[in-house]
């Protein structure tokens, strides 16, 4: 794999040296020339060249080798996180797109349930469409913990062989799934938000942002199986109920070894300022520093309370003591994809946006109107918070008769 | 007590702008800064060395040029830098990443702890960490946010969730990853500075460690990117102007069938 430029077709306009996130590009003698030890091969500058000057020597699924036969793999499966013995909703959308998936590969869907006296939600997981579900039931399951759930999912992986595993991108899903990644050498994919099968090869097409959502990445796993992805809660669509849907549960119980961990869960605490967790929430409201002060915050906590949402958070709002880190929305913090996300009095540095640009709906509430937020807002307001968030809250609340 | 903390050089995107024009990112001029999440893993080992004594070694795997990186980990009050460097590592993935970092770590001995930032901003994986851990057979407490107490050879931690946070406790040697909440990164220290001056940082290539190169750099990779694209910039929408009132009363009739 590399990447050159041809001389012939650069015309020296700059525009790839403008794009590359690195710094790696140089004009000289007015060409194009790339620093290769700078260059990550990440094909920005590709992107933007004008005049297909530059190439990367890549691989294409078509000029891909395929040495190993994998007709012994089959199936997709869906971990299905639990916590508290109920089925997290994020399992239940990857059923949604596991469901696609293995009726395009013309195989069974198979969910996958760790836990203890998990009978009746593995039923939950067949009327979402899984035609069987691998329980594994035991007291040293009812919570996680790295190494039993890893070790008994590296065990189920080797002796039923899947073709695809897809899991949640969730702290559990992220602590689990890079450890079962290793133990069995199969690719893994964070943070999907695309998924499809290329139906000849038999591969799965695993699209993913990178850079904060600036370029977007088709990967896939030609020589290792299982193929494995992680997926972020609310980016699929979930799997419809259907109590008449009717699948297999097969229960495995494995030698006590197995579920051994060297780490101890000593204590679970929930935090009660977090009762609406941001990654759930259908509405969040946030502020920034333009709300000024911590007590102001009240007026963000009303305008969530009115439209039964959470209450979200800038860095600059964090930094400042205002509110918690668990509020934190944006690169350093949580990356949330609500319904509608309101913005009062945040400027949108970029940041921010990677944290929350895909929102289906976004509303800016800022005085600046050449806040960066607007060029991201379904809907903008310009004007002072402190007017217009009581106002909107009020509004709301009659209109909804909350 | 020995700590080693792995970090990565990453594109600084604190002065990216938004073109307002063609509503794609500025890229130009763009600096290489060490991972955010890796500095809170940077000041934690510092921390940790106060409080024990023993060593900080920074440890990166990257093109030459990670070097500045390193230097400045020292400035921030690492002992020992270790350079991971080589075309053969070129175009790794998480696994052979993972992988290759492991095989560095076993090289440079023993240690207690390994730290990582939570994911780096570039990737946003957060697979690495973990992906070592099990490369080493260590177990990991991943999200860090406070380490409660060291003793007898045990870490009780803080390990945030999504509800709040769990408290778990592992023996050592042990990895964890860490969020921003545990401590506030110190600014480097002229002594720091001039130590990171004059450190002389140590290199080792593929042939230094003891792996198979069929796992090393691209071909090693178990996963291959096939196509990049742009995605379509999201466009700013609809301005709504006018008194505060019936500014509100717009958008609330917009929004009314969304909420409910």
């Amino acid at each position: 794999m590399s990447i050159k430029v041809i001389n012939e077709k650069c015309v020296g306009c700059k525009l790839c040296v403008k794009s590359c996130p690195f710094g790696a590009i140089e004009i000289i003698n007015k060409k194009a020339v790339i620093d290769l030890d700078k260059c990550t091969l990440c094909g920005a500058c590709i992107e933007s060249c004008k005049f297909d000057a530059i190439v990367l020597t890549k691989l294409s699924p078509t000029d891909i080798q395929f040495p190993k036969k994998f007709d012994e793999y089959k199936d997709v499966w869906v971990f299905c996180e639990q916590k508290k013995g109920v089925v997290q909703s994020v399992a239940y959308e990857l059923l949604g797109k596991g469901r696609e998936l293995s009726d395009t590969l013309g195989n069974e869907l198979c969910g996958v349930l760790l836990g203890e006296n998990m009978k009746e939600e593995a039923h939950k997981i067949i009327h979402r469409g899984a035609d069987k579900v691998y329980l594994v039931d035991s007291p040293a399951l009812k919570h996680y913990q790295d190494e039993p759930y890893s070790k008994v999912l590296i065990q189920l992986i080797k002796e039923y062989k899947p073709e695809i595993v897809l899991c949640g991108a969730s702290s559990t899903g992220r602590s689990l799934i890079s450890r079962v990644a290793i133990g069995i050498h199969a690719g893994l994919t964070a943070d999907c938000t695309g998924l499809d099968i290329d139906k000849k090869e038999r591969l799965l097409l695993q699209t993913r942002p990178a850079f904060g959502g600036n370029i977007m990445a088709t990967i896939i796993c030609p020589n290792h199986r299982p193929q494995m992805s992680t997926v972020r809660h609310k980016v699929m669509k979930e799997a419809a109920e259907n109590k008449h849907h009717k699948g297999k549960i097969i229960e495995k119980s494995y030698d006590s070894n197995i579920y051994f961990s060297r780490t101890k869960l000593l204590d679970i605490v929930e935090e009660i300022e977090e009762t609406v967790n941001l990654t759930e929430a259908n509405v969040i409201v946030s502020g920034g520093r333009g709300m000024q002060s911590p007590e102001n915050f009240k007026l963000i906590e009303g305008l969530a309370k009115a439209l039964g949402g959470a209450v979200g958070a800038s860095r600059a709002a964090v930094d400042s003591g205002w509110k918690t880190y668990s509020h934190q929305v944006g690169q350093t913090g949580k990356t949330v994809c609500p319904k509608i996300y309101i913005a009062c009095g945040i400027s949108g540095q970029i940041q921010h946006l990677v944290g929350m640009q895909s929102s289906e709906i976004i509303v800016a509430i800022n005085k600046d109107p050449y806040a960066p937020i607007f060029s991201v807002a379904t809907y903008g307001i310009v004007g002072d918070v402190f007017e217009v968030v009581p106002e909107l809250t009020r509004q709301f609340k009659e209109a909804l008769k909350r | 007590m020995n700590v080693i903390v792995c970090i990565k050089q990453v594109p600084d995107t604190t002065n990216v702008r938004i073109d307002p024009e063609t509503n794609t990112l500025v890229r130009s001029g763009v600096q290489s800064i060490i991972n955010p999440f890796d500095m809170y893993a940077i000041e934690e080992a510092v921390r940790l060395k106060e409080k024990f004594g023993g060593l900080v070694t920074i440890v990166t795997m990257g093109p030459p040029q990670a070097e500045e990186a390193l230097r400045e980990a020292i400035s921030l009050g690492g002992d020992e830098a270790v350079l991971i460097s080589d075309r053969a590592f070129a175009g790794s993935d998480t696994w052979a990443t993972s992988y290759t970092l492991s095989k560095a770590i076993q090289k440079i001995g023993k240690f207690d702890i390994v730290i990582c930032g939570k994911q780096a901003i570039d990737g946003d994986t957060a697979q690495v960490g973990p992906g070592i851990a099990a490369f080493l057979d260590i177990p990991q407490i991943t999200f860090v946010k406070k380490i409660e107490d060291i003793k007898d050879s045990f870490m009780r931690a803080e390990r945030m969730t999504e509800e709040g946070y769990d408290i778990v406790e592992s023996p050592l040697p042990c990895l964890i990853t860490v969020v921003k909440e545990i401590n506030e990164p110190r600014l480097p220290s002229l002594k720091g500075k001039m130590r990171a001056k004059k450190i002389e940082i140590k290199k080792l290539e593929a042939k230094d460690l003891d792996t198979d190169p069929d796992l090393l750099g691209l071909k090693g990779s178990p996963t291959k990117v096939v196509k990049i694209f742009t995605p379509p910039p999201r466009k700013g929408g609809q301005i709504l102007e006018g008194e505060a009132k019936d500014v509100c009363a717009k958008l609330v009739e917009l929004l009314k069938s969304e909420v409910c």
